[in-house]
């Protein structure tokens, strides 16, 4: 372990100065292939593209497989499966359907530790935020939605709605089997079939869900995986056998995704980028502000859509408020994923680790003020400090620009109406959070910030029974609660 | 050597977690349909049943006090023990008299009515409650809350299915439940204790009492301490001295018949609870 960021007892406490013990999870938890092949009507099969490509850890930049990249005939070939499901996956009694889901929940909760080990050898998280939100989050999306299977008349009454029929779906890296589970389980408790295609640097753990839900006997072709880059999402997207796209990523693609489906008639939903404006009022419990501040942007090292990335503090206590937030990133652990004492992780991949440093470079540039607390970073591997800046103006781009990373810009107000104001001062609209001892002042708040989510008091909680999603370029439809279901129904939309 | 002998099972009720007989010493005999086999099952007592109330109403704070989530987790799970009992309970239905067919066919039933009420303890609130679009600047929100302790007088037909088709749904949002078994065939009942105390059920959420209904259902519908009785096991001619008797305390009553997955027997047990609150900047 390169972190040895161990604090020093204070002179006056008399405390013994405790060694430093990580407690690291067995990375052995986890199965790793040689070959990851691709997952098509349900059997690992071999690329037609031929293609290989390597995914690594990037806590060690150590190569963990190779896995297949599924090219235009492999995409075709899923989609063709897919179709080739979809009517009796469909017909199926809805009871038959639902106790399908509920065994994968089942199985998911059986294998929980495996799983949070993948994802955070494959992807870089630290297995605490895997295992202790990632994994149950999974489980339960695929519990929850496994419950409305046999009852989408009530969730949409006098509508009879129907599945769209096949439902191809991109997504990130951030959260690798948990954006798999927020997309595959509503699609297919709402009788639709699936392609999805994971992100091409954390492609394992949606691979082993497709291998989970063929152990929990989901016909085959109702759920196919096809691991590659963006030429693969961009081929699924456009392929004409798909009757619906649901795509999380950046606001950029999303954009594009929006323009290629122009006239083509298929659904469209889209969970793309953002730019949490996370507000501090005067009379807000501070001690717990500061801890949901340091959790709205430190959490998966900011690699989060809504990450609460620009705090906007109200000006009378703006000094102190960052004086103890400087305080909190001193103890931040940062370093081994694997080392349940982790607080921040490795950045996902090299890309998006010189993504982060040029914005925060241009942060200086642009005359913003950093801090970043002394840590020792691993030499291997990608790595990020936690960064804050002050003296943030609103033309400067790490107060605009989605940074995806462990860096907030922190900008003051001084009312309620200029907190509005600011915070929607963005052409993202994901989350936003409000801390303030005032009942009154979070629903006004509410009322007039543009976001789809709000938290209040708290950041960063999801639920499977809470829709998700964004307002203005942050994408359109929602994931979870009943309203996340209309995005795979036909007549409900 | 001749054939082993089989060791039979005593039944006994179901109360607070555990298998007590009842006070009073009390069995009556049930005779399987072919004559072959004799059972003697407890005869609860007015007694019984007040203990049963008593240890429903001490579970109460920690079982609706749960997510939703967790309580479908539970349903779930008793779901998984009446399917690795699918056998006894099949058995036992064919002593009552079904059909080979036919019994497997209900306890199929019945374990899907319990994945059915399993789904809708963390969703059965997102139907049933809303918003309420109040002409002011006001947050409004009316939620349905668990009416408490509530009693199940179970049908004689078909007796495994009626026994879920009352207990899930009430034990669904958050209640926790009495039930008196129909004497007919009243080793289903305790057999469904059984997979019930095996299935992370906290103790006192549900106590099942075997007996004889015209004995009891008059205890359970005039108990202060009940607040809502399922009358779907009463005859017609019985309901209207039952009525006047939950009428002390204002019981919420209600009675299915062929209605098995139906979400207003969720809802029949609860109480909406509109909260207020200003906006203002």
């Amino acid at each position: 372990m390169g972190v040895d960021d161990t604090l020093a007892p204070r002179p006056d406490a008399g405390l013994p100065m405790w060694e430093y013990q990580e407690s690291r999870e067995n990375p052995d938890l986890a199965e790793v292939r040689d070959r990851s092949g691709l997952w098509i009507n349900g059997e690992e099969t071999e690329p037609l593209s031929g293609k290989w490509f390597s995914t690594i850890e990037p806590a060690t930049e150590g190569h963990l497989s190779m896995v297949a990249e599924a090219g235009p005939a492999d995409v075709d070939r899923a989609v063709g499966a897919a179709r080739d499901a979809a009517a009796e996956w469909a017909g199926l009694p809805p009871i038959e359907r639902a106790k399908s889901l509920f065994r994968i929940a089942r199985l998911i909760q059986e294998r929980s530790r495996e799983l949070a080990v993948l994802d955070t050898r494959d992807g870089g998280k630290p297995i605490r935020e895997a295992r202790d939100t990632d994994l149950p989050l999974v489980a339960a999306h695929f519990f929850y939605h496994a419950g409305w299977a046999d009852k989408l008349e009530y969730a949409f009454p006098g509508a009879a709605p129907r599945p769209l029929g096949v439902v191809g779906q991109v997504i990130p890296w951030n959260f690798p089997l948990l954006m798999a589970a927020w997309k595959v389980a509503p699609a297919l408790a709402t009788g639709n079939t699936v392609v999805l295609k994971p992100a091409e640097t954390t492609p394992l753990s949606a691979l082993r869900l497709a291998e989970i839900a063929a152990e929990a006997g989901l016909p085959p072709g109702v759920l196919n995986v096809i691991p590659g880059a963006g030429e693969t999402g961009a081929e699924l997207v456009g392929h004409p056998g798909v009757d619906k796209v649901a795509f999380t990523g950046s606001t950029q693609v999303g954009k594009e995704i929006r323009r290629r489906l122009a006239g083509s008639g298929k659904a469209l939903t889209l969970e793309l980028g953002g730019k949490g404006a996370h507000l501090v009022f005067e009379d807000a419990p501070l001690d717990q502000a500061v801890e949901g501040v340091v959790n709205g942007i430190f959490f998966n090292q900011g690699q989060v859509c809504c990450a609460g990335s620009r705090l906007l503090v109200q000006e009378s206590i703006a000094s102190e408020f960052v004086d103890r937030l400087r305080r909190r990133l001193s103890t931040l652990r940062v370093g081994d994923p694997l080392d349940k004492n982790t607080d921040i992780g490795a950045i996902n991949s090299a890309a998006q680790l010189r993504r982060i440093t040029e914005l925060v470079e241009s942060g200086q540039e642009e005359g913003a003020l950093i801090y970043q607390p002394p840590c020792d970073l691993p030499e291997r591997g990608f790595w990020f400090p936690p960064t804050l800046f002050t003296d943030v103006s609103q033309s400067h781009r790490i107060a605009r620009e989605e940074i995806f990373g462990p860096v907030l810009s922190i900008l003051t107000f001084r009312t309620p109406d200029e907190a509005v104001e600011r915070a929607n001062n963005t052409p993202y609209g994901l989350a936003s959070g409000v801390w303030t001892s005032k009942g009154s002042r979070i629903l006004w708040m509410a009322d007039r910030l543009a976001a789809g989510v709000v938290w209040a008091n708290t950041y960063n909680k999801f639920d499977p029974a809470s829709p998700f999603g964004g307002v203005k370029e942050s994408g359109f439809g929602r994931e979870g609660g009943r309203h996340g279901l209309a995005a795979y129904l036909r007549g409900v939309g | 050597m001749g054939e082993r002998l089989a060791v039979r099972k005593t039944y006994k009720l179901y109360i607070d977690g555990g298998f007590p007989r009842s006070e009073s010493g009390r069995t009556f005999p049930v005779v399987s349909d072919d004559g072959s086999e004799v059972v003697h099952i407890s005869r609860a007592s007015r007694k019984d049943l007040r203990m049963a109330v008593r240890a429903a109403r001490a579970a109460l704070a920690g079982w609706k006090g749960r997510s939703g989530y967790n309580r479908g987790q539970v349903l779930y799970r008793i779901a998984e023990m009446v399917e690795d009992r699918a056998a006894t309970f099949a058995a036992q239905l064919e002593l009552g008299g079904s059909s080979a067919e036919d019994a497997r066919g209900e306890v199929g039933e019945a374990i899907d009515l319990l994945i059915w009420y399993a789904g809708w303890c963390d969703k059965y609130m997102q139907v049933v409650g809303n918003m309420n679009p109040v002409a002011g600047p006001f947050f409004n929100i009316s939620v349905p809350e668990p009416v408490g302790v509530v009693g199940v007088i179970a049908p004689s037909a078909p007796v495994l299915r009626g026994l879920v088709a009352g207990l899930a749904p009430v034990v669904s949002s958050g209640n926790t439940a009495v039930v008196v078994a129909s004497p007919a065939q009243p080793m289903i009942a305790i057999t469904l204790a059984e997979a019930l105390a095996t299935a992370d059920v906290p103790a006192g959420v549900v106590n099942i009492l075997t007996g004889f209904p015209e004995e009891l259902a008059p205890w359970l519908a005039g108990h202060m301490d009940v607040n809502g009785v399922d009358f779907s096991g009463v005859h017609p001619e019985g309901i209207s001295d039952l009525e006047e008797a939950a009428s002390h305390n204002l019981k919420r009553t209600g009675r299915w018949e062929g209605s098995d997955a139906n979400l207003y027997r969720i809802s029949a047990f609860t109480e909406i609870k509109t909260v207020w609150h200003p906006k203002g900047r």
